[in-house]
């Protein structure tokens, strides 16, 4: 299960609100850096595992096992985030 | 397209919207309006798909990162030309639709067009468009919910939105023969509820509720001058497609002003914007921080001052406006097409 950025929706940096948003049809989500980081990650290759790797050996000191799953289930669940088997 | 329904102003086939504003008025708008924290541009009308330069309009808001959204009524709109636009960066594409079959659709909009719809919808998901169906709900086709839910699914569509009529424009004109019944309604809702349980995330159903048949105001526009404007053709700035009726306000030009003096500054966006404006039974309300006094547009169309409380809120003096309203469901009568002869003849008199 690899999970990528919906079609419907693009991730892109907002210079005016000086964060990253995700944006989709009429509606958009202003996300924390470290929530932009995840959603950098999903490419539809990386399992979400590997994600979790990669960012807890930059983040050594935390585990954020959790912090990816609710990001991922929040997003998937209005459908601005999908899964490729 | 002729919706009786029509949320275009009656005299809109007057002087007011003759002016067009040029291929690089348009994108030096979209430019302030990027810099402004506008993030998402609906691409709206009478009908977008008739300005030639459409593509390059998409591709301004594109460049800089706008969300865009085509509305279209997809009448004569060809698969060839929807293939330009998503090369040039559009984003998704909203088609509306009348009815759940071609000839009740095609009464409604008062032109044959239920075979060019279907069409776009199909050519829509081929070019990969994320894709909203739109209808507006009325008397004379809210037994069609389920029906048109169904179209949408087997559409592939993203969302559908089931957008009760709201009552300004060519449908405040045409009231009495759109009102639908409590028991429309109720039952319309009902459906909604059911296929929301049965699709889940796989296709999102908006309801826009019929206003005048609640208890309180909308929150119009989540607040005026918060989180919207529009730009008419001409140029005009509305905090809302409905407020260039208001004709107690003074509505700026992007001609003369910047969108950003315009957003901050104008009578316009200042008038309403925040709760200072706000009157009894609002002003010490504690529903004003979630419906804003409701909307301005309805204050002054129905109640005839913009600046009272929503006519529609049970606590307003005028609610008894909106009750009569209620009964002419009663009253059996005619719709009057939106075309540009009757437009005129309804501005001029």
């Amino acid at each position: 299960m690899t999970p990528r950025v919906a079609a419907k929706a693009r991730l892109q940096w907002d210079g005016v609100r000086n964060r990253h948003i995700l944006l989709y049809p009429e509606g958009l989500v202003a996300l924390n850096p470290t929530a932009a980081e995840i959603l950098g990650l999903c490419d539809g290759r990386r399992t979400v595992d590997e994600i979790v790797a990669l960012l807890s050996g930059k983040y050594q000191s935390q585990d954020i096992t959790a912090d990816v799953q609710e990001l991922l289930a929040g997003l998937a669940a209005k459908g601005l985030v999908t899964y490729d088997a | 397209m002729q919706c009786p329904y029509c949320s275009n102003p009656l005299d809109f086939a007057g002087p007011r919207f003759q002016r067009e504003l040029s291929t690089d008025e348009w994108c030096r708008v979209f430019r302030e309006a990027h810099e402004l924290g506008v993030v998402q541009l609906g691409l709206s009308g009478g009908e977008p798909t008739l300005r030639s330069d459409l593509p390059e309009l998409v591709r301004c808001a594109h460049e800089l990162g706008l969300y865009s959204t085509l509305v279209t009524s997809a009448f004569r709109l060809r698969k060839e030309r929807l293939a330009e636009l998503k090369a040039a960066g559009l984003d998704h594409v909203q088609i509306s639709i009348q009815a759940a079959d071609a000839e009740l659709s095609d009464r409604i909009a008062g032109t044959a067009s239920f075979g060019d719809k279907l069409a776009a919808y199909q050519a829509t998901r081929e070019l990969g468009f994320p894709l909203t169906v739109n209808v507006v709900l009325h008397r004379d086709n809210l037994h069609q919910v389920e029906a048109l839910i169904r179209l949408a699914e087997r559409l592939g569509a993203e969302r559908i939105e089931l957008a009760n009529t709201q009552f300004y424009g060519w449908a405040l004109h045409n009231r009495a023969a759109l009102m639908p019944t409590r028991e429309q309604l109720d039952r319309g809702w009902e459906v909604v509820q059911r296929e929301r349980r049965r699709l889940g995330s796989r296709l999102e159903i908006v309801w826009v509720l019929p206003d005048y048949h609640e208890e309180f105001p909308k929150p119009c526009m989540g607040g005026w001058g918060n989180a919207y404007m529009t730009v008419t053709p001409a140029g005009e700035v509305w905090p809302c497609h409905a407020a260039g009726r208001i004709r107690t306000l003074t509505f700026a030009n992007v001609r003369d002003r910047s969108l950003e003096w315009i957003w901050n500054e104008s009578d316009a966006f200042t008038r309403f914007r925040g709760d200072a404006w706000m009157p009894e039974p609002c002003r010490s309300c504690e529903r004003k921080t979630k419906d804003f006094g409701g909307c301005r547009c309805q204050a002054f169309l129905i109640a005839g001052d913009a600046g009272l409380t929503d006519p529609v809120c049970s606590l307003s003096p005028h609610r008894p406006l909106i009750d009569a309203a209620l009964a002419e469901v009663e009253v059996n009568t005619a719709w009057t097409y939106r075309a540009a002869p009757a437009s005129r003849v309804l501005a001029g008199g």
